[in-house]
């Protein structure tokens, strides 16, 4: 089985400030992390590989210093890591992403291809998705939990809800974005360390995908962010002096009016 | 990759996994004096039990300074698992790695290595630590065999490891060069585990007597040569004290760590305690310190991994330091934390028992002293 994670380094968001002038993210001096979704979509890779043996591939898009997240892939136990990188990518929103990532992915051989569900820098949860589009292949989202079965080569796997899960059978190829709480990530073997002075990133280049010109970076990227923003809560603060037994009459009233009970 | 990438990542990794699985059971492990079984099997799925071994010998073929950020790490969030990882890697792996046959090894330090089997070492006597002239652990050569009779005292993963570098007299004549060095397993027949010592730190540690009663011997069990035994622990010691430096090391970062967040939310006088200039000056004074003791141990490691002919007077000279300067941080950091930090709802009360034993084992400050003088006064 060829497995490809899709991965992406982000920066550490429980470190995180806010820059109160331009609103922009400070991700100066903040740790860098592989992005949680992603690191359980690698345990999940891996899991398959101890249990059938499997290839896995981590291919992440991103500037250099991303070589870091994919070291920490390859120290986990994945096989081979790439790392897309060129200035014709910079800039690139979703749908730029996921088809600069496609393309990468139509060079490589894969069975299943593993997404988390959404990076904890944009939360938007579309480049797994997009990917599977792209490709042609059918996607489960959500997925919280993965058994595979090698006689009838099936995954069943469960979709997440917020109150209940999903049980679906899929056949090869096929892509999954992954929820974090599917599986603990394993830490990265001492070994594994030790052999990336034997490993490489492998870089690929605008000149090592046949893609269009106009569907990259900037250029390709529809989304353009107007303006980011701390939401402010504007609570209209009432004061209540009542018996228990009104008091809580007056919540359940509020509450069931506003639709919330 | 770059070399430096994985020191960092390491240093990540082992950061983490400090913070995840061992802090959590620290005050746990020191309350109830509990060896903490779990974190040794999750150590060993990571490879931290035979960091320093050759891949051909199952290990993950790093280095000294892999090893001795492992030792700080742990033990700047747990003293007691930072010596079960310093006690079985430097004591027992390395001394069979350096001195042990091909069979031995093959037979050994894989299994040391992944994990399976525990390390220990066994030299101390009631009547012989440093001054090992006065073993009385007797070796008797039966021909083909040895019996070994005797008693060895406060052995760190005691009754837990299953593997024993293990010292005694085959020659009482020769004094010194009286002494050869056996491995010795758990299951053999003759050997048992006497007392468990009761501890003022270090608590989850195992420490406890080996006691051997007609031990019965092979002689593929001697490690290095007949008479060698005392160069094979001395040697290993040197080795051990790069370890037990780095345990200080980190005891000390871990109080710091806990002080520095303390004095900022402690407020008397209407302000943190921190804006103090008594509270800055001491806690200037102690970064400046643990700096220092940084650079002696890893200087000291350094040493080891290239087998330097001053490894033993840089190793004095690191668990010397490094040991006071552990003392002195956990003992101001009681002091900052006040009354609570008396107390053992706080880990600076932990902290500042499980210091104390960094000046005492493999060597007290005072063997040290006489280690580095020995070697500046020849």
């Amino acid at each position: 089985m060829k497995i490809i994670v899709c991965l992406k380094q982000v920066p550490n968001t429980t470190e995180i400030k806010i820059d109160p002038v331009t609103n922009t993210l400070k991700r100066d001096g903040v740790a860098s992390i592989i992005n949680p979704d992603d690191k359980t979509g690698l345990e999940v890779a891996l899991q398959l590989k101890d249990k059938f043996g499997a290839h896995v591939t981590v291919i992440s898009m991103g500037p250099k210093q991303a070589e870091k997240a994919l070291g920490e892939a390859l120290a986990m136990g994945a096989d081979r890591a790439i790392l897309l990188t060129d200035r014709a990518f910079a800039g690139a929103d979703t749908l730029a992403t996921s088809k600069t990532i496609a393309a990468a992915i139509n060079t490589l051989e894969y069975d299943l291809i593993i997404a988390g569900r959404q990076a904890i820098d944009g939360d938007t949860a579309q480049v797994g998705p997009e990917i599977a589009e792209h490709l042609g292949l059918p996607q489960i989202t959500y997925v919280n939990n993965v058994e595979y079965s090698a006689e009838e080569n099936t995954f069943t796997v469960q979709r997440q809800f917020e109150d209940g899960y999903q049980l679906l059978q899929v056949q090869t190829p096929c892509l999954f974005t992954l929820l974090a709480t599917a599986e603990k990530p394993r830490y990265m073997r001492v070994k594994g360390l030790v052999d990336l002075d034997k490993k490489e990133v492998e870089i690929l280049t605008r000149a090592d995908i046949v893609i269009e010109d106009a569907v990259l970076g900037l250029k390709g990227s529809p989304t353009k962010v107007k303006q980011s923003f701390n939401k402010q809560y504007n609570s209209n603060k009432q004061k209540f002096v009542l018996d228990p037994a009104e008091a809580a009459k007056l919540i359940a009233t509020t509450l069931k009016e506003k639709h919330l009970i | 990759m770059e070399p430096q990438v994985k020191y960092e990542l390491f240093g990540n990794m082992i950061k983490e996994f400090a913070e995840t699985e061992v802090k959590p059971l620290a005050h746990e492990v020191d309350e109830q004096e509990r060896f903490p079984a779990e974190t040794v099997e999750k150590m060993a799925e990571i490879g931290l039990l035979g960091i320093t071994v050759p891949q051909s010998l199952g290990g993950a073929g790093g280095d000294m300074k892999m090893y001795i950020g492992a030792v700080e790490q742990l033990s700047k969030v747990c003293a007691t698992t930072g010596v079960i990882l310093s006690a079985h890697t430097s004591l027992c792996v390395t001394p069979i790695m350096e001195y042990g046959t091909e069979e031995q090894k093959q037979k050994y330090v894989p299994r040391l290595a992944s994990g399976e089997w525990l390390g220990a070492f066994g030299l101390t006597e009631p009547n012989a630590g440093t001054d090992a002239k006065n073993q009385q652990t007797i070796a008797v050569d039966m021909g083909d065999h040895y019996i070994i009779n005797g008693t060895k005292i406060f052995i760190t993963n005691g009754g837990k490891a299953d593997v024993y570098v293990i010292f005694a007299m085959t020659d009482k004549s020769l004094g010194l060069k009286g002494i050869t060095a056996f491995i010795v397993e758990a299951t053999t027949p003759g050997f048992s585990i006497g007392k468990k010592e009761l501890k003022m730190g270090i608590r989850g540690s195992s420490t406890t007597e080996l006691v051997f009663e007609n031990m019965r011997v092979e002689k593929s069990a001697i490690l290095g040569k007949i008479g060698e035994g005392y160069k094979i622990a001395m040697k290993t010691l040197d080795g051990g004290r790069v370890g037990i430096a780095a345990q200080a090391l980190g005891i000390a970062e871990g109080a710091f760590e806990e002080t520095v967040k303390y004095v900022k939310e402690r407020k008397q006088f209407g302000m943190p305690i921190a804006k103090q200039q008594n509270t800055q000056f001491v806690i200037a004074d102690l970064a400046t310190k643990i700096e220092a003791a940084k650079s002696l141990v890893y200087a000291a490691a350094e040493a080891k991994q290239n087998k330097a002919p001053d490894l033993s007077v840089r190793a004095a000279m690191a668990k010397l330091y490094a040991a006071e300067v552990a003392m002195e941080v956990t003992t101001k950091a009681v002091q900052l934390h006040g009354g609570y930090g008396y107390t053992r709802e706080y880990p600076v009360e932990r902290m500042m028992r499980d210091a104390k034993i960094t000046e005492i084992y493999e060597g007290t400050s005072e063997v040290q002293r006489m280690v580095i003088a020995g070697s500046l006064l020849r």
